[in-house]
């Protein structure tokens, strides 16, 4: 079969029929989800949910049993490994930021950056014009700019968090997952994120976890509540907080 | 490439390499000029020592290099110095010619007491000195290539992966001690004569032999200096702290581990080679996997990631252990090295070299910003803040 072929979907992320279980236990279940090129989609549900199994099974780290997971509506993501996905452009954000600690902001913004990652080309590598331009970009995005020289683990929770973005700015993926992105930020810097996310979006395509709902009403997307590995409710956030279900299992009363 | 040297020569790099071409030329040079006996002159003895010293600091670079730098602890390092030590003693073994024991002029003497009917096939070639310099560097590099491709394509790491380098040197050991091998079993390669020429036992092949030791750690430390401050310095780093993480960036990380695993395979083997002419005898204790633990100890007393640090550890400790076991306390060595890394795990989890950067790095740090303020002052600018010193 030619690629043209096996093209049966317009969506940037399609997955159908997905399962995952570990020793027994059904993390995913049937999971079903396509978004579209250019899209923000908000994940929400319980903890234990399967959101961060999900991320994990779309960037490689973790192979499905079941079901079919497709990029760009031709690449089965199913076949490839973490390098491979990356390299395709998609990019992922941490539930626990997860930053290079003993090297400086800068550098985790330089080891970020999408060029050459081969062994020959690092190991030759000289800093050009273009790259120093990007970071700095970068690092005035994330607000970061005058800490760039301090070593990233001396970073608070919440800036390493902005610090994990900017790292996938510079990776500059098709797709961005961002897990958890506001956990432990305080309510200023939560609607700075959301502002952030916003941005990022004009030309990219983003599947953001998180539990803070005033932070997903921010964004004002389409919002999916995952219950035991399987699609609950999907719709705007106004659908979807008032569903039955929803309310019963994730929002609670 | 005029800016990878550049990059990688700071102040204390600078600094090393001059003590160590220091050290280079005057050990050699007292111990041919000076008259013997006279209180400057090295003796002889002392220039094959610190020539073993030198060996040793060599095979703690490379050890640094992937465990300082990428988080790769190889704890069977030893059998690559071993290999490229039995390297040259095929080549030491191949010159002795028919002044041997049984005067046979291709036969080494244990092939002859063991009835070997013909030089083994891998026996070919050793008795030209490039072939055994090139299988210095091959047999180590390829080992730890086709090792490194299995391991690190499979993603065996930590523990898991430190366990199978002792297995790997002790099968080696294993095999080395069998007659049948046709490496002189228990006994291995010894009775060496001559050098291109040179007769090893000569004062002035000794010197020779020390200088180009103190030649091949100062590339050595080049070499891993250019690695560890280019970008792919950072990468290694990255994979140490986050190996996952690296992944996702987009980095083969197993492609990483293995360039490096490799050229620091091929540096061992180097001071293998460099070791067995200046002690006279290479034999299968060296495989033994308690010397590969031997010289992780010395990187973690030195500085783990620091490279000076792994280097200075090497001559440290072996200095203490030339010092203690050649006194009363020599049964216990052992439990001196063992109390020595507890200690120094405890007290001083960075090593010398690591503790002292943790000191003196917030001192320059001070001083610099106490110039920039100064100059800046001048200048009549605004100071910014200061840069932390690398
Ligand atoms: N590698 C794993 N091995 C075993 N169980 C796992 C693994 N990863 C996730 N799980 C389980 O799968 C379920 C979903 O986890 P996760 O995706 O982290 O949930 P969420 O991110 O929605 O809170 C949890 O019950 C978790 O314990
Ligand atoms: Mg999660």
């Amino acid at each position: 079969m030619n690629a043209m072929e096996t093209r049966t979907t317009s969506a940037l992320l399609y997955l159908d029929g997905v399962h995952v279980s570990f020793d027994g236990f059904h993390a995913i279940n049937n999971l079903s989800l396509t978004l579209e090129p250019g899209e923000m989609r908000a994940i929400i549900g319980p903890n234990g949910a399967g959101k961060t199994t999900m991320m994990d099974i779309i960037t490689g780290k973790t192979k499905p049993d079941e079901g079919e997971v497709l990029f760009d509506g031709v690449t089965d993501l199913t076949r490839l490994d973490e390098t491979r996905i990356a390299e395709l452009g998609i990019g992922r954000k941490f539930q626990k930021p997860t930053v290079f600690e003993s090297q400086t902001i800068q550098d985790n913004l330089l080891l970020a950056l999408n060029v050459d990652h081969s062994v020959r080309g690092t190991l030759f590598w000289r800093e050009t014009r273009d790259e120093s331009e990007r970071i700095e970009r970068v690092l005035e995005t994330i607000r970061l700019k005058d800490a760039r020289h301090k070593l990233a683990g001396s970073l608070s929770h919440g800036q390493k968090q902005w610090l994990e973005i900017g790292m996938l700015l510079a990776q500059d993926p098709k797709l961005l997952l961002v897990d958890e992105p506001v956990a432990g930020m305080t309510d200023v810097e939560t609607q700075q994120t959301a502002e952030l996310l916003k941005e990022i979006n004009k030309d990219k395509t983003i599947m953001v976890v998180e539990h803070d709902m005033t932070f997903v009403r921010e964004l004002g997307v389409k919002v999916t509540c995952l219950h035991e590995g399987t699609v609950l409710a999907e719709g705007t956030i106004d659908q979807v907080s008032s569903n039955e279900r929803v309310i019963e299992v994730y929002l609670g009363r | 490439m005029p800016h990878v040297l550049t990059r990688s020569l700071d102040r204390s790099a600078t600094i090393f390499l001059a003590v160590v071409a220091t050290i280079g030329f005057l050990i050699p040079l007292s111990n041919l000029l000076l008259p013997a006996g006279s209180m400057f002159q090295v003796p002889t003895y002392l220039v094959a020592l610190f020539g073993k010293y030198v060996c040793y600091a060599i095979l703690a670079l490379s050890i640094d290099l992937i465990w300082g730098y990428c988080g790769i602890l190889s704890l069977g390092h030893g059998a690559f110095f071993a290999l490229g030590g039995y390297a040259m003693g095929m080549y030491l073994m191949r010159q002795i010619g028919s002044r041997g024991v049984y005067g046979n002029p291709v036969l080494p003497d244990f092939m002859v007491f063991l009835n070997y009917p013909e030089l083994p096939w891998y026996w070919y070639g050793f008795d030209m000195f490039w072939f055994a310099a090139v299988m210095v560097l091959l047999v180590p590099g390829l080992l730890a290539f086709c090792f490194g491709w299995l391991a690190f394509r499979s993603r065996v790491t930590g523990v898991y992966l430190s366990i199978i380098t002792q297995a790997m040197t002790y099968a080696l050991l294993l095999a080395f001690f069998r007659n049948d091998f046709g490496f002189g079993g228990n006994n291995g390669l010894t009775d060496f004569k001559d050098i291109l020429g040179f007769n090893v036992q000569a004062d002035g092949t000794r010197a020779a032999l020390f200088l180009l030791s103190c030649l091949a750690l100062i590339i050595a430390f080049l070499i891993c200096r250019a690695v560890v401050t280019s970008k792919l310095g950072k990468v290694l780093i990255a994979v140490r702290d986050a190996e996952s993480r690296t992944r996702f960036l987009g980095y083969r990380v197993e492609s990483y581990k293995l360039f490096v695993f490799t050229l620091s395979a091929c540096m061992a083997g180097v001071a293998g080679a460099l070791y067995v002419p200046q002690v006279g005898i290479i034999n299968p204790g060296e495989f033994a996997p308690g010397n590969s633990i031997e010289a992780v100890i010395w990187v973690a007393v030195g500085g783990r990631g620091t490279l000076i640090g792994a280097a200075l550890g090497a001559v440290v400790v072996n200095y203490a252990k030339t010092v203690f076991t050649s006194g009363p306390l020599a049964p216990y060595w052992l439990f001196m090295l063992g109390a020595l890394f507890i200690l120094v795990t405890l007290l001083l989890p960075k090593g010398i070299m690591g503790t002292f950067n943790a000191w003196w790095e917030p001192w320059k740090a001070q001083r610099i910003s106490v110039n920039a303020e100064s100059t800046a002052l001048e200048d009549g600018v605004n100071v910014s803040k200061p840069k932390p010193a690398e």
